[in-house]
């Protein structure tokens, strides 16, 4: 029988050891994607439009997409999961139909997304007529975003000290002002967390975009912001192929022949906007929680 | 109850654009007609050169086969740039997923690398109108590595059916042969099956199968001992391209009708096209697109074809 | 008086505005069952017209062995994709949940604030990268590894896992490492204050405590390899059979459903099985999270 101190040291190298051996995996999956894309990247490829037979292709229009694409899905995904899961921890009463749509939950988000998109090619692109569309991509999003979106609301209310919230409730407060005003900013931290890795899910996202979004990105005008014309960026009915899914297209049928620097680019350039997506959330994330609770 | 009013305000906002956008996307079908009489004098200009008079209008979606996107997607920048009025969008997805949707008339277009008649059912097969705009031909290929330059067809058919497993049977190396096929599915696979190998294959344990052909070139040139197919516009050095039955993989073989593997490439449209659709289906077949992205692409212009093949594989001279 | 109207038009206010937040609310819960339930009818309604138009029996899809839709006559045995995907994900899901539970008690106990500083930020960055990329990285990188090492040609279920768990690490991680972070610091003072070593506290307290969270990571790690589609579909092989070894070409559920649906006609009987592999998928999965959510009742004794 070993002695506990000894159990204890090689327990605690073996974790390190894990802990080292993951940051080593990381770091040779950034440096792979960084050696090969970096080299890659200039003004140029990441504003000039992208070329199908021709070298020299850029992912303007790509990158933008993206970016407008993750807005989009924000903007429908982060109030709809908010507030249903708001009702599923506080409001929803302990009953077979919580328990149902709890379970649901669980199922839908772990539904493969290729069949998410077929589902927003039939729905979405076709019988409601929203046609391959930065819309239609951002709903298809929501569907496997909203799952997760709940149940990190959830997570982040239970997170939230009892007593708190029975003070707030005793203090007259009605249960909604309770929840807005005591709970969500404690419970922020959690969810903004769970926000930026929703957020690099549909950043990432391809197959279902495939046969929502569409894979091909119109002529834009960038001097145009009038949303409702064809040409303008931010129309959101307008098909637009993301940075993803531009990726997966060049590295299976692309036919330019610097097709693999093109992808090892644009993967590099996915990478560091995450990167900088993450910072920002992150900033931001520590920024409300200070406002919201008053602490320094 | 600023944030209260915040968020819903929000989330009518989006439902109201979601809805707004429904019904212009209406509009804008509802608005097609016009623009095509508009557009009345147009096809007598296939070129697509815009004049004042004639401008075209409207907008096209063609979608379908992945082979055939780079081509249709080159062809439309050029057409839009001389027309600005059409918009004109061009989606993978498939053979199958493009005459699905030109068949139930979601698109104007459907790509197709294989024959509508394989795919749909006979009534809705018939209302589809075939334009051919290219001819596509396929190789088998080798690793490098694999000391064997040409292939007989029955040796082709031992190799995909499994009674050849090794390249020294067929005068290689002691190598194991590796399958790169594609899915049964296919319209690669089923071009290569049907004139190549005259027969349709099982699939084979431990073979890899692989819908795209960038995958399907890199695994190939990657795995010791694997053969595959592949359209001629992804040959590269990487790989290694054998000929069938002692007949090279060139154009002019194919053009002469001696080398069998190739397949129309087809744009259907349902009915007879508008004239803005017509317009841009004319313009694909002018010398400018045939002799311009048609080759650049790797395909083989449809008018340089010596020989006219129907559907049911019979070969007759031009 | 004037007292009094202020005090009903506060009850009034408070009144609205718990109304808004309840309707507000509810009106979100209605947006997901509703989609969930369009999703389930559409996926049911597509998957089980194999079964009805086409008269494939449902044991024949679940337990043939082979797969060939297209030929003559058509087969429709499904059971190489379920081995396939179960083989797959589980295995992944394997090898990254130790990894997952190390990284976060090394962030959480051994070093607090470097690790939720510099290794939390990275891991999840992880989360970011498409899966494409990692497809890519995998036929790159994994494959050839395989093909040189062990015999056979690189693909199959090994390179397909190996991929998978690193692709589910962060969101394994995450959830473990708020676990743990959520623990109540009396537990953990309670067993050192007894004279437990670190090993001891962990194993004896921290783990069992934050059992049920934990499972959740796992849960929603097996969930994303799963659902995942192009990653796995580029180095696992994709022929439709059992394998008979671990570096032997495999298909998932995922893959077959990838590979032929843009091929095949809406309507036609390969679609329809297609459709029926989604459906099994879904029903897997229900299957799943009742295993899962028996476990946490379990250890929640």
């Amino acid at each position: 029988m070993m002695k506990p101190k000894t159990v204890d040291k090689i327990a605690t190298a073996v974790i390190i050891g894990v802990a080292g051996l993951i940051v080593l995996v990381l770091a040779g999956l950034l440096g792979f994607i960084m050696v090969r894309g970096l080299g890659h990247l200039s003004f140029d490829f990441l504003t000039s439009p992208p070329q199908s037979i021709r070298a020299g292709g850029g992912i303007g229009p790509q990158l933008f997409n993206s970016l407008f694409l993750l807005v989009l899905t924000m903007i429908i995904t982060v109030p709809l999961g908010i507030g249903a899961g708001i009702y599923m921890s506080e409001y929803a009463k302990a009953n077979k139909f919580t328990d149902f749509i709890r379970l649901v939950v669980e199922v839908l988000s772990s539904f493969p997304s290729i069949v998410v998109g077929l589902f927003g090619l039939l729905m979405l692109v076709n019988y409601f007529g929203l046609g391959f569309s930065l819309m239609a991509g951002a709903l298809a999003l929501t569907i496997f975003n909203l799952p997760l979106m709940v149940r990190i609301t959830e997570q982040g209310l239970k997170s939230v000290p009892r007593e708190q919230k029975e003070a707030a409730l005793a203090l007259g407060l009605t249960k909604w002002k309770t929840i807005t005003s005591i709970m969500l900013p404690i419970a922020l931290p959690i969810i903004v967390s769970g926000t930026i890795l929703a957020a690099g899910r549909v950043f990432g996202e391809a197959a279902a975009l495939l046969f929502t979004a569409g894979m091909s990105s119109p002529r834009l005008d960038f001097t145009d912001w009038n949303p409702l014309s064809p040409v303008s960026p931010l129309n959101p009915f307008r098909p637009a192929e993301t940075l993803a899914v531009h990726i997966w297209k060049i590295n299976s049928e692309g036919l330019a022949p610097d097709a693999t620097e093109i992808a090892a680019g644009a993967s590099a350039v996915l990478v560091i906007t995450v990167l900088l997506f993450n910072l920002v959330a992150r900033w931001l994330g520590r920024f409300m929680y200070r406002k919201f609770t008053a602490t320094k | 109850m600023k944030k209260t009013v915040m968020l819903i305000m929000a989330l009518v906002l989006t439902f109201t654009l979601a809805a707004c956008g429904q019904s212009s996307n209406k509009g804008g079908n509802a608005s097609t007609p016009p623009a095509t009489n508009n557009a009345g004098n147009a096809s007598t200009e296939p070129s697509g050169e815009p004049t004042p008079e004639t401008k075209l209008e409207g907008s096209i979606l063609a979608t379908g086969s992945s082979a055939l996107q780079p081509l249709v997607d080159q062809a439309s920048k050029a057409f839009m740039d001389a027309n600005s009025g059409v918009t004109i969008q061009v989606q993978g997805g498939g053979s199958g997923t493009g005459l699905t949707q030109v068949s139930e008339g979601q698109a104007d277009i459907g790509n197709s690398d294989v024959y509508a008649e394989e795919k749909l059912d006979a009534d809705k097969a018939a209302e589809l109108v075939d334009h051919q705009v290219a001819v596509v031909a396929m190789a088998a290929v080798v690793n490098p590595k694999v000391n064997v330059d040409t292939l007989t067809k029955q040796q082709l058919i031992d190799i995909f059916t499994g009674k050849v497993t090794n390249w020294k049977e067929l005068g290689g190396d002691d190598q194991k042969i590796v399958i790169v096929n594609r899915p049964a599915s296919s319209g690669t696979r089923a071009t290569f099956e049907k004139y190549a190998l005259g027969t349709k294959t099982d699939d084979l344990q431990g073979s890899i199968q692989e819908d795209s052909s960038g995958t399907v070139r890199k695994i190939i040139g990657e795995t010791p001992g694997a053969i595959g197919y592949l359209a001629l516009s992804y040959l590269d050095d990487s790989i290694k391209t054998l000929a069938y039955d002692g007949v090279a993989a060139n154009e002019e073989n194919v053009a002469n009708g001696t080398y069998p593997v190739w397949a129309y490439e087809h744009m259907y449209t349902k009915g007879e096209p508008n004239e803005v659709v017509k317009a841009f289906l004319d313009y694909m077949l002018t010398d400018e697109v045939q002799d311009g992205a048609v080759v650049e692409l790797g395909y083989i212009p449809a008018k340089n074809m010596q020989v006219v093949r129907d559907i049911e594989g019979n070969i007759t001279k031009k | 008086m004037a007292q009094t109207t202020d005090k009903k038009i506060s009850a009034n206010n408070h009144f609205a505005e718990e109304w808004v937040g309840r309707i507000y609310t509810t009106l979100c819960v209605l947006v997901l069952v509703t989609t969930i339930v369009a999703m389930v009818y559409f996926v049911a309604s597509r998957g089980l017209s194999t079964f009805f138009k086409n008269d494939v029996n449902v044991l024949e899809l679940l337990t043939g062995l082979k797969w060939s839709p297209e030929g003559q006559p058509p087969a429709f045995g499904a059971l190489p994709f379920i081995f396939g995907s179960f083989s797959t994900s589980i295995l992944a899901a394997l090898l990254a949940a130790p990894l997952s539970f190390c990284a976060a008690v090394f962030m959480i106990e051994i070093t607090p604030k470097f690790g939720r500083k510099y290794l939390q930020p990275v891991i999840e960055l992880l989360a970011g990268i498409p899966s494409v990329v990692y497809g890519f990285i995998g036929l790159s990188v994994i494959v050839p590894f395989f093909r040189d090492v062990f015999p056979g040609q690189g693909v199959g279920i090994a390179a397909g896992a190996l991929v998978l768990s690193i692709m589910i690490l962060p969101t394994m991680t995450t959830v473990a490492t708020d676990a743990l972070a959520s623990l109540p610091s009396g537990l953990k003072e309670g067993s050192y204050a007894l004279g437990a070593t670190r090993w001891q506290t962990i194993y004896r307290v921290v783990l069992p405590t934050t059992l049920p969270s934990l499972l959740t990571g796992v849960v929603l790690g097996l969930a994303r390899a799963f659902g995942e589609a192009l990653a796995v579909q580029m180095v696992i092989g994709n022929a439709p059979f059992i394998p008979r070894s671990l570096f032997e070409s495999a298909s998932t559920l995922t893959s077959a459903i990838t590979l032929s649906m843009g091929n095949t006609v809406s309507g036609s009987a390969h679609n329809n099985a297609l459709w029926s592999l989604a459906l099994i998928l879904m029903l897997m999965t229900f299957v799943f999270v009742f295993i899962v959510r028996w476990l946490e009742k379990r250890s929640k004794l």
